[in-house]
């Protein structure tokens, strides 16, 4: 293989009316160097995930083989004392907790980003836009013990008042009774809710910036409210990407490990209750690892971690086809 | 052709990637990895060794599982861990190990109206709270151990870890021979599945429950509820005898022992008979391979007999209690018995 051959391969022409010097053959040969380090790039990240499912999938066998994999999944049973494992209280765990995470999340990062595009005056945007961005920045650990020191012990003197108003209503207020706390399932939703608040309002704000100028300025000339502009006009020139930034907070928060272990209370019986504490899987692994003693225990372990990629690779698999399909209805390719 | 020159390389790099397994690499002196609780001591002890021998120890606080699966792979010199192996075990693996210290958990509380050491609790009445029976504190169980302390009518909150620890099983241990209820649904371990309660992440996590979530009770090691002027309750032992927690209590636990005849060392200080003994005292043990390079075994030998011999003050001050001398002289005779060498 030669130099010209990764020049036309790539897409790039050989300009001819260049007078032929050194210059040329060294720019062809960088140019052929840069085409095998983005190869090896994408390769490497690519082999690293694919080694990684390897190594996880080999390490749980001994747990595979013991528990089955549907009888894994919907046992309740964790219980390293008789070596008996199931994932079901922390795979319900970590949906409930992040579907929590969204439903607060996602309507306030909108919230945000509409501010950020529409609303605020110039001086104000930096500030604000920044300010979101730097909630990035905080490491979970710091999520976690804030959580736990601070969020907590104040939401312990709302709780009362949820058990009250909400806990009343029929139905739906099995959700919310049980004893203040100020820990649980709710309170790990909230505190993941801030933290892919950041993710989620920045994908959003940049979109929402990008539409035409024309098309909002038309929708405001024919006396359209800001809501509506927002709700009809760039929401659905954006939707594909403001999809995105949802699922990609959603996997932040179907792996976060630290902030959540600090908050949900761990505890491994499943509850009807949002104020009682309850486990994920990141927790429990965050939780026991260190002290797992016995291989089927590890194995059980990282059969979880198996589960929770799984579960994060077809959260990924219905975000491309949601937006495959809203392309199709809208005629454009998504 | 070209193809499959990439699937190659992709190939090279996979088994590359698989082949990078993070392990406990050993330095230049001694490497141990392990129990986190036993972390303070041997750090505590090291640096000072350091200082007078020149030899570094340089300790890895891994947790239990992790020390032993260390000392089996062969990549440290010695593992800790808070559960003893069992001597088949122990055998199986071509493995020994040794107590290094005592220590103990308490029972920290809050309940308003109740000031610290005040409440008085036994063994078969905590297990009872664990296991969901006794739901409130003015329960006649806990009122019959505290007569003239008033008790207000409030829900218990458990409070337990959430992560693997020794204290765990400390806990555990002591329930499951208190009350043959406890044994037999929950039994003992480092992680259990427990019936009720909050899991707090770390001594920190628990600790940090009791002070805010009134009604609650939990178990913590006694170190920590030192340093953070945590309430603690006062137990009733095997004797009958009302005792508070205190390293005197902890050494008589391992005091009652006959370390001499037990076989691997494989003893569990909960529930001692003694009348100054505090029910839920611990130990950890410090494990070695025995076909280790004789200089490898030599050295960790060394190490861990200046600690008992020199290290006594320096383990009181962070509240582990030093092994009797009796202890110590056993030890050595397992040493020699075991590998043929001792110090």
């Amino acid at each position: 293989m030669n130099g010209s051959d990764v020049a036309v391969q790539s897409g790039i022409q050989p300009v001819s009316d260049e007078p032929k010097s050194v210059g040329r053959s060294w720019r062809l040969s960088a140019d052929f160097l840069f085409h095998k380090a983005a190869v090896f790039a994408a390769f490497l990240a690519a082999a690293a995930l694919f080694a990684t499912v390897i190594a996880i999938a080999y390490d749980s066998w001994t747990a595979i083989q013991t528990f089955g994999i549907w009888g894994f999944l919907k046992s309740s049973q964790w219980n390293p004392v008789t070596q008996t494992f199931g994932a079901f209280p922390f795979i319900v765990g970590t949906l409930v907790s992040s579907t929590i995470a969204m439903v607060l999340g996602v309507p306030v990062s909108f919230g945000i980003a509409v501010f950020i595009a529409e609303i605020a005056p110039p001086w104000i945007k930096r500030p604000v836009a920044g300010a979101i961005e730097l909630l990035a920045a905080i490491p979970s650990i710091v999520y976690g013990l804030w959580g736990l020191l601070v969020f907590a012990p104040v939401f312990a003197n709302i709780e009362p008042w949820i058990n009250d108003h909400l806990g009343a209503i029929p139905g739906i207020g099995l959700l919310f009774q049980g004893p203040p706390m100020g820990i649980g399932m709710l309170t790990a939703g909230i505190i993941l809710a801030i933290m892919v608040l950041p993710y989620m309002s920045s994908i959003m704000r940049d979109v929402f910036l990008v539409v035409p100028s024309s098309l909002r300025e038309s929708a405001y000339a024919m006396g359209a409210t800001t809501w509506e502009v927002a709700w009809q006009i760039i929401l659905p020139y954006t939707r594909s990407a403001v999809i995105g930034g949802i699922f990609l907070g959603l996997g932040r928060a179907l792996g976060e490990t630290m902030a959540v272990t600090f908050v949900i209370g761990n505890s491994n019986v499943l509850s009807s209750s949002l104020l009682m504490p309850g486990a994920t899987i990141p927790s429990v692994l965050a939780n026991e690892f260190t002290e797992a003693t016995t291989k089927l225990y590890l194995s059980s372990l990282i059969y979880l971690g198996l589960i929770l990629i799984a579960v994060t690779l077809t959260v990924r698999l219905l975000a491309v086809l949601l937006m495959r399909r809203l392309g199709r209805r809208e005629g454009a390719p998504a | 052709m070209k193809s499959l020159k990439k699937m190659g390389a992709a190939l090279a790099l996979t088994v590359a990637c698989a082949l990078v397994i993070p392990a406990v690499r050993a330095q230049s002196g001694l490497t141990g990895a392990g129990s986190t609780w036993v972390y303070p001591l041997v750090a505590k002890w090291s640096a000072t060794y350091q200082k007078l021998t020149g030899t570094e120890i340089n300790y890895q606080s891994i947790g239990s599982g992790g020390g032993i699966a260390q000392i089996k792979a062969g990549t440290v010199a010695f593992g800790a861990s808070d559960m003893p192996l069992k001597p088949e075990d122990l055998k199986a693996a071509g493995l020994i190990q040794f107590p290094t210290a005592v220590a103990g958990a308490a029972m920290g509380y809050n309940i308003p109206g109740v000031k610290a050491g005040q409440l008085v609790l036994s063994g078969p009445v905590i297990a009872d709270i664990y296991l969901a029976k006794i739901k409130k504190w003015s329960d006649p169980a806990i009122a019959k151990l505290n007569p003239g302390l008033k008790l207000p009518d409030l829900d218990i909150t458990v409070v337990h870890r959430s992560d693997g620890s020794g204290t765990t099983f400390t806990f555990t241990d002591y329930l499951s021979k208190v009350s043959p209820e406890w044994k037999e649904k929950v039994g003992e371990n480092t992680a259990v599945s427990w019936p009720t309660g909050v899991g707090g992440k770390g001594s920190e996590g628990v600790a940090s429950y009791l002070q805010r979530i009134p009604g609650s009770v939990g178990y913590v090691e006694y170190a920590y509820l030192l340093e953070t002027h945590g309430s603690y309750a006062r137990m009733i032992n095997r004797d009958g005898k009302v005792v508070s927690p205190s390293l005197k209590g902890f050494q008589d636990a391992s005091g009652h022992v006959d370390w001499a005849t037990a076989q691997d060392f494989y003893v569990i200080l909960t529930d001692k008979p003694g009348p100054d003994t505090w029910p839920i005292s611990g130990c950890t043990w410090q494990i070695l391979r025995k076909n280790a390079p004789k200089a490898t075994n030599m050295e960790v030998m060394k190490f861990f007999d200046w600690g008992f011999e020199h290290g006594q003050d320096m383990a009181k001050s962070i509240a582990f209690g030093p092994l009797p001398p009796s202890t110590v002289e056993a030890i050595k005779s397992y040493w020699k018995k075991e590998l043929g060498y001792s110090i």
